[in-house]
C-alpha cells in the first residue's frame, strides 16, 4: 500500500522540537508532514527529568532559553494545556566555597541576558528552605525557573499541531531520504512517500544519522540520564534544585512524588532501549537523602531513563545545513533540551519561512564539526 | 564459572523443589525469598510460637505442606538460604537484593525464577474501603496469624480460591454471609468435562461447596454489578443476582479476587520475551515446559511463569532444576523428565478447564463505571483512563499510563494493570493483546531511599 503526500516541510522526529516546529509552521500556513518512528514524545522529550531551567546553561543557550521560558508561561494558550508547568524556582546548591565562587561568577555572566539570580549564603538558604540538610553550603536561586510533566508536553504539541492542520504520522519510520530536483523525497516503512521542499532533522539521538546522509558527519554520542521517583510524600519542597557539578537533581511535584536523577543508565541506540542502572539509582538516593534528610523515610517506587543525544561541546546543533539547501537541523541537546523544545519550533519556522531568526543561534552551527576551523590571521 | 552457585528466587513449592533437586545433585544453591519463612503463599508458615496445627492451616493440603516444609528444613546447611530478601533489580548477570536495609549484589550464572503469583482484581465502586481485602490477603491473615478480616464476611469474585478461602473462614468460625461468584452457572457446566480430569482437585472443590452449602451459606453464581458501601469502612455490599434482582448484605468484611496473575517483573527485567496467553488473559514470559526460557541460564518455575497451581509448581520447580543440571552437562534421568512433563501437560489441560469454569470476567472490567477508582495508588478513575484513550490518543497501555499516572504508584500497576488493560482495550474496541503490557521497571517493589549500598 503506498500513499503519496506533498508538503512544504517534512519533519523527521516527533519530540517537542519537531511537534513545536509543526505547530509554528501551521500558524503561518505552511503545509507540514511530521514522521515519528514511535509515538510523539516517547524518547528524550518524554522521559527526561522535567526541569524548565535556565540557570546553569551555557551562555550561548541563554537567548534561546529566555525566549523559550516566555513560551512556557503561555503554554496553555499555545497547546491547550499547561502540561503541569509550574514556576517553582530553581536552586543550584553549593557544597563548598569554590562552588559559591562559581555561582557568583555565573550570576555576573548572565546579567546581560536579563537573567536575575539571587545568591543565598548558608544561613539564608537554611532559613528559607528548612528541609535542606547540612550538605547545603549555599546556593543560587532562579525564581523564574520551574518544571513541567515531560510525559505531556510533546504529545500536547503534537495534538495542537494536528488540530492546526499538520499531518502527524506516528509509527512511521523513515527508510529512504533522497534529494532530487530541488525537493526532498522520503519513504517510510509502511509505504508512505513524501515530497517536500524543506526537511527538518529533529531526530534527537539519531539526528547525526540524517545529517550524515547529506555529508554532514558529526560526533553525536548518547547518554541515558538515570532517573528515580519516590512514593508521594506531603508536599514540602516547592523549588527544584541541582548541585554544582550536576551529580544530583531533585524536585517534588504537588502530587507528592519526589523525582530525582543522577548518574547514567545504559543507552542502546540501535535497539531504541535504555535501562536504568541500580548503582546509579543507589548513588542518587544517597545524595538526595544527604541534601534533603527527610527523604530518608521515603520509598523509591520506580527508576527509568531514556536516550539523549550529546555533542562533544555539550550544546546542540541548530540551524541550516551547510551542504543542502532546504535542510535544517536541531538535535544533540546534550541532556538539557526539554526547556528549549518549544522555542526550537519558533526558530526553525523562522529559518524556513524567513531565512533568518532574531534569536542568536550562531554557536550551534553544524559547521563547527564539519568545516575546518578558520586559520588565525 | 560453572562452579558459581545457582540462584533460586522464591521459596514456595516451586523454589523449594528446585532447591531439593539441586542439592540432590550435589550443588549448593542460593535461595532468596521475600518472606521470613519458606512455604510461599500456599504453604505459608505462621510466625514462630503460633500453634495452629498444619491440619487447621492447610486442610487437605496438610500432608503436602508437611512434606514440603520438612524437605526444605532438611536442606539447612546445604543451601545458602536468605529469607527476608527482596530481589529489586537485575541486569548484567547480577541480582540486586534488599535485605535488612542493605542492598547487595549477587552474581549469577544460572537462575531459577520462582516468583509466584498475586491476586487478580477488578475494581468496583467502594473497593478501596477499609475492611475489603483480596482473597489471598484474607487467606494470609488467617493462615499466618490466625486473624479474620471481619466478623460478618462476604466472599466475592471467581476461581477456586473463592470457595477455598470462604470454606477456610467458615471452618475457622467466622460468619460467612455469602459467596458470590461472578461466573455464570453455565460456564461451570462447560468447564465440567475438563475439570473431571483433575479428579482429586475437582473432588476437593465439590467438598468446599458442599460444606459451605451445608452451613446454610448463600451461594450465588452469575452475580452482576457490585457496589461496596461504607463511610470509614465497608458496611454493606450491593449486587445484582443472576435473575436481575438487586440485593444488599450488611457486612464488615469483604474478600474478593478474580483468579491470579503471575508475578513477572523479574522475568521482564531479565528481558525474557513475553507473549499473550489467551487462557490466562495475561502477557506471560516465554518458557518451555522444561522451564527453559529464551534467555540462556534463566529458568522459570511455578506460577510466576503462568498459573498452574501448587502441585504443578512443585513439579515445574524440579523440572527447571533438572533442565539447569542438564544444561550444566550433568546426566539426568530422561524417562523421569518425560513423566514430569506429561503430568505438567495434564495439569495445564485442567487449568484450561478451570479458566472455562471460572472465566475472568473481562466484561465486568470493561463495564466499570467511569467514577470507579481504577488505580488506587494514584487515584485515577476508569473515566480518566478512558479519556486518555479517546481524547489524548493513547493506543497502548504504557502511553495511557504516561498520560494518566494509572499504574505509576507504589504497586507499579501490579494491582490495577490487568483491569486497566481491559478497560483500555474495551474503550478502543481492540483485543487486549493489542493494548500491550506495562513495562517492568526497577525496583520490583518499593525500596527505602535510605538503603545502604
Amino acid at each position: 500500500m503506498s500513499e503519496h503526500l506533498t508538503a512544504d516541510v517534512a519533519i523527521i522526529g516527533g519530540g517537542t522540537a519537531g511537534c513545536s516546529t509543526a505547530l509554528h509552521l501551521r500558524w503561518r500556513r505552511a503545509s507540514v508532514v511530521l514522521l515519528e518512528r514511535g509515538v510523539c514524545g516517547s524518547q528524550a522529550s518524554g522521559v527526561n527529568y522535567g526541569g524548565v531551567r535556565q540557570q546553569g546553561r551555557a551562555l550561548a543557550e541563554l537567548p534561546l532559553a529566555r525566549r523559550s521560558r516566555e513560551m512556557w508561561s503561555r503554554l496553555a494558550g499555545i497547546v491547550g494545556t499547561d502540561c503541569e508547568f509550574m514556576t517553582t524556582g530553581h536552586i543550584k546548591l553549593a557544597r563548598s566555597d569554590a562552588d559559591m565562587g562559581e555561582l557568583e561568577a555565573y550570576r555576573e555572566a548572565v546579567r546581560p541576558y536579563g537573567l536575575e539570580l539571587e545568591l543565598l549564603g548558608r544561613n539564608a538558604i537554611r532559613a528559607r528552605y528548612e528541609w535542606l540538610g547540612d550538605a547545603a553550603f549555599g546556593g543560587s536561586l532562579c525564581s523564574e525557573d520551574g518544571a513541567a510533566n515531560p510525559r505531556l508536553v510533546a504529545p500536547a504539541f503534537a495534538r495542537a499541531a494536528r488540530a492546526a492542520g499538520a499531518d502527524i504520522r506516528e509509527n512511521a519510520e523513515v527508510t529512504g531520504i533522497e534529494r532530487d530536483g530541488g525537493q526532498f523525497r522520503l519513504r517510510t516503512t509502511d509505504g508512505l512517500e513524501i515530497r517536500a521542499a524543506n526537511l527538518v532533522n529533529v531526530a534527537g539521538a539519531w539526528g547525526h544519522e540524517i545529517a550524515a546522509r547529506f555529508s554532514e558527519s558529526v560526533p553525536e554520542d548518547v547518554i541515558a540520564p538515570n532517573m528515580c521517583v519516590s512514593e508521594p510524600l506531603p508536599y514540602f519542597m516547592v523549588p527544584n534544585f541541582g548541585v554544582c557539578g550536576g551529580s544530583v537533581y531533585v524536585r517534588q511535584i504537588p502530587r507528592g512524588n519526589v523525582i530525582f536523577g543522577g548518574g547514567r543508565g545504559i543507552a542502546d541506540r540501535e535497539r531504541l532501549r535504555a535501562y536504568p542502572v541500580a548503582a546509579a539509582s543507589l548513588a542518587a538516593m544517597q545524595q538526595a537523602v544527604a541534601l534533603v534528610p527527610r527523604l530518608r523515610h521515603a520509598q523509591l517506587i520506580r527508576s527509568w531513563t531514556g536516550i539523549e543525544g550529546i555533542m562533544p561541546d555539550d550544546i546542540p546543533v541548530i540551524g541550516p545545513s551547510r551542504t543542502t539547501e532546504g535542510l535544517f537541523h536541531a538535535f544533540g541537546f546534550s541532556g538539557h533540551g526539554f526547556q528549549l523544545g518549544p522555542v526550537i519550533g519558533a526558530v526553525l519556522s523562522e529559518l524556513i519561512l524567513d531565512g533568518a531568526t532574531p534569536t542568536p543561534i550562531e554557536p550551534f552551527d553544524i559547521a563547527r564539526f564539519t568545516l575546518p576551523a578558520p586559520a588565525n590571521p | 564459572m560453572s562452579d558459581r552457585k545457582p540462584v533460586i528466587v522464591g521459596a514456595g513449592p516451586a523454589g523449594i523443589s528446585a532447591a531439593v533437586t539441586l542439592v540432590a545433585a550435589g550443588l549448593t544453591p542460593i535461595v532468596l525469598d521475600e518472606a521470613p519463612r519458606s512455604g510461599g503463599q500456599i504453604y505459608r508458615r505462621p510466625p514462630p510460637g503460633f500453634t495452629r496445627s498444619r491440619q487447621a492451616l492447610y486442610g487437605f493440603e496438610a500432608a503436602k505442606a508437611r512434606r514440603l516444609h520438612e524437605a526444605f528444613d532438611a536442606l539447612a546447611g546445604r543451601i545458602d538460604y536468605r529469607p527476608e530478601t527482596l530481589v529489586w533489580d537485575m541486569r548484567g548477570g547480577a541480582l540486586h537484593c534488599l535485605s535488612d536495609g542493605r542492598s547487595s549484589e549477587i552474581a549469577y550464572r544460572d537462575l531459577i525464577l520462582a516468583t509466584g503469583a498475586r491476586d487478580r482484581i477488578i475494581p468496583f465502586p467502594g473497593w478501596t474501603l477499609p475492611g475489603i481485602y483480596t482473597l489471598g490477603g484474607a487467606q494470609i491473615a488467617l493462615k499466618y496469624q490466625g486473624c479474620a478480616i471481619g466478623r460478618n464476611i462476604v466472599f466475592l469474585g471467581t476461581g477456586p480460591l473463592l470457595y477455598l478461602v470462604a470454606y477456610q473462614y467458615a471452618k475457622a468460625g467466622a460468619t460467612v454471609l455469602a459467596v458470590l461468584d461472578t461466573a455464570p452457572f453455565a460456564a461451570k457446566r462447560r468447564g465440567l468435562p475438563g475439570l473431571l480430569k483433575g479428579a482429586t482437585t475437582f473432588a476437593k472443590g465439590l467438598w468446599y461447596l458442599a460444606s459451605l452449602r451445608a452451613r446454610g451459606i448463600r451461594l450465588e453464581s452469575g452475580v452482576g454489578p457490585i457496589v461496596a458501601e461504607g463511610d470509614t469502612s465497608v458496611s454493606a455490599l450491593r449486587y445484582r443476582a443472576a435473575d436481575g434482582v438487586e440485593h444488599r448484605i450488611a457486612c464488615d468484611g469483604l474478600a474478593f479476587g478474580f483468579g491470579l496473575s503471575s508475578e513477572t517483573q523479574l522475568a521482564d527485567l531479565a528481558e525474557i520475551p513475553f507473549r499473550y496467553d489467551a487462557v490466562q488473559q495475561q502477557f506471560l514470559p516465554a518458557r518451555e515446559v522444561s522451564g527453559r526460557t529464551p534467555v540462556a541460564g534463566i529458568y522459570l518455575a511455578g506460577d510466576g511463569g503462568g498459573i498452574a497451581g501448587a502441585d504443578a509448581a512443585e513439579l515445574s520447580g524440579e523440572r527447571a532444576a533438572l533442565a539447569l543440571l542438564e544444561d550444566r552437562g550433568q546426566a539426568v534421568d530422561k524417562p523421569h523428565l518425560a513423566a514430569i512433563e506429561r503430568t505438567l501437560q495434564r495439569i495445564a489441560g485442567f487449568r484450561a478447564a478451570l479458566e472455562t469454569a471460572f472465566p475472568f470476567p473481562a466484561d465486568f472490567a470493561a463495564a466499570m463505571a467511569d467514577e470507579t477508582i481504577l488505580c488506587r495508588c494514584e487515584g485515577v478513575t476508569a473515566g480518566e483512563f478512558r479519556r486518555a484513550a479517546a481524547e489524548l490518543g493513547a493506543a497502548e497501555v504504557n502511553r495511557a499510563k504516561a498520560f494518566t499516572r494509572c499504574g505509576m504508584g507504589r504497586c507499579q500497576g501490579r494491582v490495577c494493570g490487568p483491569a486497566a488493560a481491559i478497560v483500555l482495550a474495551a474503550a478502543l474496541a481492540v483485543p487486549p493483546e493489542r493494548i500491550g503490557r506495562l513495562r517492568g521497571q526497577a525496583p520490583v517493589k518499593p525500596i527505602p531511599l535510605a538503603v545502604t549500598a
